[in-house]
């Protein structure tokens, strides 16, 4: 009989791998919240843990996207290196950047690419 | 010289991962879509692809500061495949317009919580740098 905190998890895993399936991303906009309400976990604690899950949930959602012939090898190893390079440089420069400008900038960024999805 | 655009775009995907806590995949989609001419499900298809190595730097950067119940975090992933594989399905069946709305719709969601949380009153107490958010990808 498993308990309710590993019944817990699955749901989160579900949730999370359902939404990631869906959309091509990590699930973590599923996963914090719900470790956050369901686990009491902070904000930092449950990110943290978000990402580890993320790795395993990813490469699952990959060997079910292969399956399908989608997964573009080449293009996404070959941008993955700007991509790693994005995190440790945005990582880094936390401390010195004015995160609220960024903020409004980046929601800007996916509100213009929100449209051009939209408009066919 | 689109594919310069794509790399920059990846960046920046990794870059707002970094320093905001928003994840990659919602800039690696759109990135593969616009400038490489991948289809919206190829594109996310391999934006799960590039997810992985980000996620993994996430996860031993965060376990530094003590940010990570790994335990926690691999039981999630160990039980996903069932929703992972239901989303996987349904990704591929789905009609393309309706993953193009789904998506837009998720991107207005992060950038709504952005803008939430870039207007938010400043918390009173100095945070550390390692009590940052950490990513989430």
């Amino acid at each position: 009989m498993p308990s309710s905190r590993t019944l817990r998890l699955a749901a989160i895993g579900t949730a999370a791998g359902i939404f990631s399936g869906l959309f091509g991303v990590g699930g973590g906009t599923v996963i914090v919240p719900l470790l956050i309400f369901w686990f009491a976990f902070g904000e930092r604690l449950a990110t943290g843990t978000s990402l580890a899950a993320i790795v395993v949930i990813a490469a699952f959602a990959v060997a079910f996207q292969t399956g399908y012939g989608n997964v573009h090898f080449l293009d996404g190893l070959l941008l993955s290196i700007p991509a790693v390079g994005g995190v440790i440089a945005g990582a880094a420069a936390q401390q010195r950047l004015p995160q609220k400008a960024i903020s409004l900038g980046f929601a800007a960024l996916l509100v213009v690419l929100a449209i051009t999805l939209v408009i066919p | 010289m689109s594919e310069v655009a794509a790399v920059l775009l990846a960046a920046a995907g990794g870059f707002a991962g970094g320093l905001l806590g928003i994840g990659g995949g919602i800039l690696f989609v759109p990135a593969l879509t616009l400038f490489l001419d991948l289809s919206q499900v190829e594109a996310e298809a391999t934006s799960l692809l590039m997810i992985i190595p980000v996620a993994i730097v996430g996860v031993i950067r965060q376990r530094r500061y003590g940010n990570v119940s790994l335990r926690d975090g691999l039981v999630i992933g160990t039980l996903s495949p069932v929703g992972v594989l239901i989303g996987v399905v349904a990704v591929n069946e789905l009609p393309v317009r309706a993953l193009e709305l789904g998506f837009a719709a998720l991107l207005l969601f992060v950038a709504y919580g952005l803008v939430r949380r870039a207007l938010a009153p400043e918390p009173s107490s100095s945070r550390s740098p390692e009590l940052r958010s950490p990513k989430n990808v």
